[in-house]
Formats: structure tokens, sequence, C-alpha cells
């Protein structure tokens, strides 16, 4: 565990290893996506009821789950960098919370979308589409005020605090907005507990969701990599490198 | 042995000394200091209570002076103004002694920063929140609220602007050493008032209605409690980011 925390702080080390490892998971985010892309789209039964505009689940649930997972990840990753002064930590923070606003966007776009022919209306002040809301302005708050900071230390730590913060009152908001309105229908996706929808349905959405969290690592993996490039670029390996390309 | 060397001696004793003698008088001390020179900054005291009657002020007109309409909103009306009036009045929570220095001093005291923190937010409490809280019903009047939730008001209005206080107070410190951090600083706060705010107006709808507002002021309290364990180590680690960086 030490030892493995202790290679963390290489980013030398962190950049050899992530160059075997991105391509894994490069090729599997781009298998289950296409598989379930096509799978859910083309041969899942249409709803009884909804037809065939059932289907966005297959973008909306997967950018859903992802855009609480980022924040989450993020909120780890700043414990970490603020606990043991990992910089890879924060790194792979930094880009997370762009990534993870990009899918809170997603999910409420599709939300939206969806609402037309279910509520008959773009929007509707119900509970989860209201706590995705927050959940994209907390984002966007981690995202300025790590720009605000002239040093990056100071954004650095800033960024971490608040994203640690944001996690603990995650659950509040999402507690209190779906006592204050609920609306939507229950949970759709469960892992452990009964399936709310048919197998043919519900297997192609467990790949597209399998497929978005490949995508999000082999994504922060791969920008990570750009990030240490860029932070250690006075760095003698990086130089090194860079000489070895050329 | 020279002036000089017997002063230092005597702080180093000072310093060694248990942290706990010191505590109680380094709180009180932070607490009568900013009591008085928020009293003695009266412009800043009395700016957010008048900042939330001109709010209050703008609905009727904006919208309509039917009472019977101004009833039905009074009470989200009333908690969004003393929300954004008491956010208002965040940005000057550190500011003064961030400008002066002060801060670090505090920052270099050997009690902990986040019991100090808390004695700074305390002091704000008392001269927001509760003067918010105050005056709300008298707003309430104004508004038409239906009578029998004045009291609810107030009481939600006190016990929620404590929670509010403590959770700006993480913004204020976050955003303290950026020299244009006011609307920064209320993109990182609104979201995390939303709990407050849905439990504080739902405590003067279920007054109005007359369902069990108990329900909801124990929740407010519930959120009180949890701010004030975590919020002030929040601040203290906040506050360190902005001083050092």
């Amino acid at each position: 565990m030490w030892a493995f925390i202790n290679k963390l702080r290489s980013p030398k080390w962190f950049y050899a290893i992530s160059a075997r490892l991105q391509p894994w998971f490069w090729a599997a985010a781009l298998i289950l996506i296409v598989t379930g892309t096509i799978w859910g789209l083309a041969f899942a039964p249409a709803d009884y009821q909804q037809g065939n505009s059932f289907r966005i689940i297959y973008v909306h649930v997967p950018a859903a789950f992802l855009a609480q997972s980022i924040f989450v990840s993020m909120a780890i990753t700043g414990l970490v960098f603020m606990v043991w002064k990992i910089k890879i930590a924060d790194m792979a923070a930094t880009v997370m919370a762009p990534l993870g606003a990009a899918m809170t966007f997603i999910a409420l776009f599709s939300g939206a979308v969806w609402g037309v022919p279910t509520w008959g209306t773009w929007w509707m002040w119900d509970a989860r589409l209201t706590s995705m809301l927050i959940l994209l302005f907390l984002y966007l708050g981690v995202i300025a005020l790590r720009g605000a900071f002239a040093s990056r230390d100071s954004a650095s730590r800033a960024a971490s605090v608040l994203a640690m913060v944001g996690v603990i009152n995650i659950p509040i908001i999402k507690y209190s907005v779906e006592w204050w309105y609920t609306l939507h229908q229950p949970a759709t996706f469960t892992v452990t507990g009964r399936v709310g929808m048919p197998m043919e349905m519900w297997l192609p959405l467990l790949i597209m969701v399998l497929g978005f969290y490949s995508f999000f690592i082999a994504l922060v993996l791969t920008r990570t990599r750009s990030e240490i490039l860029r932070r250690e670029a006075n760095k003698r390996w990086v130089r090194e490198l860079a000489e070895e390309a050329n | 042995m020279t002036a000089s060397e017997n002063s230092l001696n005597r702080a180093a004793a000072a310093l060694r000394e248990e942290p706990g003698d010191g505590l109680a008088v380094a709180v009180w001390a932070t607490l009568k200091r900013d009591l008085l020179l928020m009293l003695r900054r009266r412009s800043e005291v009395l700016n957010p209570l008048v900042f939330f009657a001109l709010v209050i002020t703008l609905f009727p007109i904006g919208i309509s002076p039917d009472p019977a309409l101004l009833a039905a909103i009074a009470p989200g009306l009333l908690w969004v103004a003393a929300l954004l009036a008491a956010l208002l009045s965040l940005d000057s929570l550190f500011r003064a002694d961030y400008d002066d220095g002060s801060l670090e001093q505090l920052l270099l005291t050997p009690q902990p920063l986040a019991l100090l923190a808390l004695a700074k937010v305390a002091v704000h409490w008392l001269l927001t929140g509760l003067p918010l809280a105050l005056m709300a019903p008298v707003l309430g009047i104004m508004l038409s609220l239906p009578a029998g939730s004045y009291a609810v008001l107030a009481i939600s209005l006190a016990l929620g602007s404590a929670s509010l206080s403590l959770i700006g107070a993480i913004g204020a410190a976050l955003t303290v050493g950026l020299s244009r951090g006011g609307v920064l600083l209320s993109l990182l706060v609104l979201p995390l008032y939303i709990p407050v705010l849905i439990f504080g107006a739902g405590a003067v709808q279920a007054a109005i209605l007359g369902d069990g507002v108990l329900a909801h002021l124990a929740i407010l309290g519930a959120l009180l409690a949890l701010a004030l364990s975590l919020a002030p180590l929040a601040i203290a680690a906040s506050l360190r980011i902005s001083i050092n960086g």
C-alpha cells in the first residue's frame, strides 16, 4: 500500500504505467459504446408506453451516473492530494472537472429532450432534474475557483476543499430536493435490487454504463498524461522524452 | 539580560503554556474584538437590512400588489431575499482582517484556527442573520403573510441563517485572497444554500397550511449541527490556503 502511494508520487512512473493502460480502456470504451448503441437503438424492443422515445435512456442514464461519480472521484483525488500531497491526484482532479460538467450537461439536455414526448414540456422542476442542475452549478463553481487563483498550488488546494465540501453536500441536496418535489418515475436502474425493465432493455443499458465508465477512465488517463507533460515541462525526463520524439 | 531578550523569553513562556488555558481567552477576545469592530462600522450592519427591505419592495412592484397573490408567494420571497442579504454581507467577513494583516496573526496563534473562525462567524450571525430574522415578520406584514406564521418565520430564519453564515464563511475564506471574489463567492455558496432554503421556506409554508412545523425546524437544527461541526474545519483550511497562496 505505502509502496504504491510512494510510486504515485512520481509523475514519471505514472506516465509510463498509464501509457500501457490507456489503449485497453480506449478499446473497451469503443467496443462497449458501439455495441450498446447499436443494440439499444436498433434491437432492444420499444417501450409499450413510451414507444421509441425511451431509447434516450441509453445516453441519459450513463451520463447521469458519470456526472455523480466524477464529482465523488474529484473529491477523493482532492483528499488524496491534500493528505499525501500527491500531484498526480490533483492533475486528475483538474481534468475531471470539465468532463464531469459536460456529463452533467448531457444528462440535463437529454433529460429535457426526453421531457418533450413524456411530459409535453422541455423542463419540469422535478427532483432529479433540479438536483442535476444544482450539480452543474457545483461543477462550474469548482472550475471557476480553480481558474481564479494566480498560484497553481493555492488553486489546487482551494478546488480540493471545495470538492470535498460539495461531496458532503450532494446527498443532503439530493434528498432535500427529492423531499421538496417528487414527480419523476422511481429509479429505473439498480445494481442490487429488482430489475425494473425486461432483460433485453436492461442489458444494453448495462453495456452503455460500462462503456461510459471505460471512456471516463481512458479520457482521464490520456488527459492526465498531457497535464503531466505541461506541468513537468522543465523536468529532465520530459525534455529527454521530447528529444527522443524529435 | 537585555530587555528584548526578556520579552522574547516571556513570549516563549506564554507559548509553552497549556493551549487550553488560552483558548477561552482567545475565543472571547476574538468575539469581543469583532463585535466592537462591527458596531463601529454601523453601515455594514445596516446595509443588509436595507437591502432585504428593498428587495421585498421590488416584488409587489414587479409582480402585482394583489394581497392574495403576494400571500401565496410570501414565504419563499422572504426567505430568498433574506438569503441574498446574508450572502451580500459575507464578502466583508474576512476582507478587512485580510487587508490589514490581522488574519495572519489569527493564523499564527497557538489556539486552533477553527474555533477562532467560529467566533468570527458567530459575530457575523449575531449582527446579520439575527437582525434579518427579527425584521422578517415586519416585511411579512407588508406582503400580507397569513397570520400565525410570523413566529415560525422568525425562528426558521434565525436557525437557518446560522447555517448560512457557517457555509458561506467557507466560500468567503476561499475567495478572500482574490481581488474580485464577490461574484465567485455567490457562485460557490448559493448551490450549497439550497437545502436550508427548502426547509426554511417549507417551515413557513407548513405553518400557513397548519401542518406540523417542528419537523422542518428539527431538520434545520440538524443541518445547523452538521454545519457547526464540519464547517469550522473547512473554514480554517480555506483561510490557510488564502493566506499562504
